[in-house]
């Protein structure tokens, strides 16, 4: 369960604060979606929770199981269960794809007191895991995310947490630059993921996603706080009368 | 007025009572040193590398040939190896290959002044100390594709000068690689200059690795000289020395021939080494690369100066060249120094140099993923050396290569 109590967070800086008093919590097994105009702090949020270092924490804490991640390094929080698919993720020219699947799996068996992976294992899972989201094994031994479509890049962000099995998944839109097709292999990725005891943040801008990876609960986030809570009708509410509601409110 | 007698170094003086009499030295070389002593930071292509304040002592060349180190990191390597200990051919050069054939000269070696040299015409005084001070010059004739790249391993025994100079002519037509791989004990003072001349259509892989102590001097200079469609490839890995400087002279002299030389330095504590290239294209339609990393840790500094020089008939020169610093600690320092100059209108050049951290957005990418921060860093280094590493033309020194960085990145812990 992932527990987010009054949660204050300004850029580093402390020039702008973009959190304000944020509450929310994940049970297990659910999935939460988080809609929210621009600039309302959704992928601040996602990035506080992995534990980006250009965030200062004012006020607040996030619970894991019941284990503060605010006072974890992100690679802690990584191996206690939290996996962040970035919206836009990095290349690293110079790795292989192989290589760098194989370091963060090891990395995180190591961190969590658990032997590392056989070889013959571990090609077996990424092997499996590729051909469910349809990356050809071409892609696995070129440099991560180097010369990959935006689609690619995404699928390749999945196949990551597929392998690395999170307690939570938290997707910062993970549907931007995704045309239709891609759109429904990476929520069949995610829905196959989906267990009684991982939850999912899913961020995004627009219903379409929600269409394909169904949400338990949907927050309506303004002004860095959660401003409306409901089910998955909520979403198609916002989809038919925009935020302006929501916004407005806040500015008043 | 009285004369204004110039301070010497203790390094200098030494030099000066090592030469002083001594019929073994070449007094005109030795001439063309001490008309500037050792070069310093006024002294334009030496200003990042001031060898006169840096180089502590010039320890005088060794009475009899020491014992080699036992290990050798490059012993897997399936090469033809030439040993050359402090300064002295120590292999049978009798036991040859085909298509390569070896001898012991011991006539005055170019300074700078023989007809066709690459070296500075206005003398270089790593070189001229070289030539005033070696004693054999070890000649190499390629004559056709020779099966094994010749190894020539340079050891440095003790706090003694080394000084060695080798001569390759590649007829029209090899196929010859050459490793150089430079070992040189506590307080000793390598000086090797290796000499190429490249025929037409001639397929070239040059490999020098600086593998010295951490309070060694090595100064090394390659000198190449390349005919038509000639392709060469060298690659440099520095990880030794306390002071070091990799000097590159070559020059196109046939249309149509390629150059590419990439290096990797890493560096830690309080070493220098520099980089200095010189890359001529006197005659049209050649093309050059050069791409050089450093890693520079602790209060490391790394020099880099690029030179490429178009001449006035060299059309169609294509040449870019690229140097990549990154810095992980305060105290490091990287001084980039690239210059084109071109005197001729239709060609391309370019040149590129970044200096910086480790990029903070990537870093948080692969802790989100579970690597832990010395983790993530080396695997972000490995990609960085690994780039220039890749141009190595051949696999098992590339490989060698890339887990030498790996042990370096390990140790930084």
């Amino acid at each position: 369960m992932l527990e987010i109590r009054n949660l204050h967070v300004a850029i580093e800086d402390g020039s702008k604060k973009i959190l304000n008093g944020l509450d929310l919590t994940i049970h297990n097994g659910e999935v939460a979606a988080i809609m929210g105009p621009n600039g309302s702090g959704k992928s601040t949020l996602s990035y506080v929770i992995a534990g980006k270092p250009d965030y200062e924490i004012l006020d607040g804490e996030i619970l894991l199981d019941g284990e503060n991640l605010l006072e974890m390094e992100a690679d802690a929080r990584a191996a206690a269960g939290v996996f962040l698919a970035f919206q836009y993720p990095l290349e690293i020219a110079g790795v292989a794809t192989m290589t760098f699947l194989k370091a963060a799996m090891n990395a995180q068996s190591r961190a969590r007191g658990e032997g590392e992976l056989k070889t013959p294992d571990f090609m077996r899972r990424v092997k499996l895991g590729a051909e469910k989201l349809g990356i050809p094994q071409e892609m696995l031994r070129r440099g991560l995310n180097v010369g990959f479509s935006g689609g690619e890049k995404k699928r390749m962000e999945i196949l990551q947490m597929a392998l690395l099995e999170p307690s939570i998944g938290i997707l910062d839109e993970t549907d931007s630059g995704l045309d239709i097709d891609a759109l429904k292999i990476v929520s069949e990725g995610v829905n196959a993921l989906r267990s009684a005891d991982r939850s999912f943040l899913v961020i995004t801008h627009y219903q379409r996603l929600l269409n394909y990876i169904v949400p338990d609960t949907v927050h309506v986030m303004s002004k860095g706080r959660i401003v409306k809570t409901g089910g998955k009708e909520l979403a198609l509410e916002l989809e038919a009368n925009g935020y302006a509601d929501y916004v407005s409110d806040v500015a008043a | 007025m009285a004369t204004v007698t110039p301070l010497k170094t203790s390094a200098e003086l030494s030099l000066n009572a090592q030469a002083e009499g001594n019929k073994a030295v070449r007094q005109n070389s030795f001439a063309r040193y001490a008309a500037k002593g050792l070069p310093h930071r006024r002294i334009e292509a030496y200003h990042y590398t001031d060898i006169r304040a840096l180089m502590k002592d010039a320890p005088a060349p060794a009475k009899a040939v020491g014992v080699p180190p036992k290990d050798f990191v490059f012993s897997d390597i399936d090469a033809f190896v030439l040993t050359i200990i402090d300064g002295q051919v120590a292999s049978d050069t009798a036991v040859g290959l085909a298509g390569l054939s070896i001898n012991i000269s011991h006539e005055a070696p170019d300074d700078g002044l023989a007809p066709h040299t690459v070296f500075p015409s206005d003398g270089d005084p790593i070189i001229a100390l070289n030539a005033a001070f070696v004693d054999q010059t070890l000649r190499l004739a390629i004559d056709g594709t020779v099966d094994k790249p010749v190894l020539l391993r340079f050891i440095t025994t003790s706090a003694v000068s080394a000084y060695s100079r080798v001569v390759v002519e590649v007829v029209d037509g090899s196929s010859f690689t050459l490793i150089e791989s430079h070992e040189c004990a506590s307080g000793g003072v390598t000086n090797s200059v290796v000499e190429i001349a490249a025929g037409h259509d001639v397929l070239l892989v040059h490999i020098r690795v600086n593998l010295a102590d951490k309070n060694a001097t090595v100064l090394t200079s390659l000198g190449g000289r390349m005919g038509a469609r000639s392709a060469l490839t060298s690659g440099n890995f520095v990880i030794g020395g306390a002071l070091s400087r990799h000097q590159v002279f070559l020059r196109f002299e046939g249309e149509g021939s390629t150059a590419t030389i990439s290096g990797a330095s890493m560096l830690k504590d309080r070493q220098q080494a520099d980089t200095t290239l010189v890359v001529d294209h006197s005659v049209p339609e050649c093309v050059s690369r050069e791409h050089f990393a450093h890693v520079l840790d602790g209060e490391a500094t790394g020099v880099f100066q690029g030179k490429i020089i178009v001449r006035p008939h060299a059309q169609k020169t294509d040449g870019k060249m690229m140097s990549r610093a990154v810095l992980l600690a305060d105290g490091a320092t990287m001084n980039n120094k690239p210059e084109l100059e071109i005197f001729a209108d239709d060609v391309q050049c370019g040149h590129g140099a970044t200096v910086g951290a480790l990029d903070d957005d990537l870093l948080f990418y692969l802790r989100a993923r579970g690597l832990p921060k010395p983790e993530a860093e080396a695997l972000m280094l490995q990609a960085f050396v690994g780039e220039a590493l890749e141009m190595i033309a051949h696999e098992g020194m590339r490989e060698r290569l890339e887990s030498l960085s790996e042990v370096w990145l390990k140790a930084r812990g």
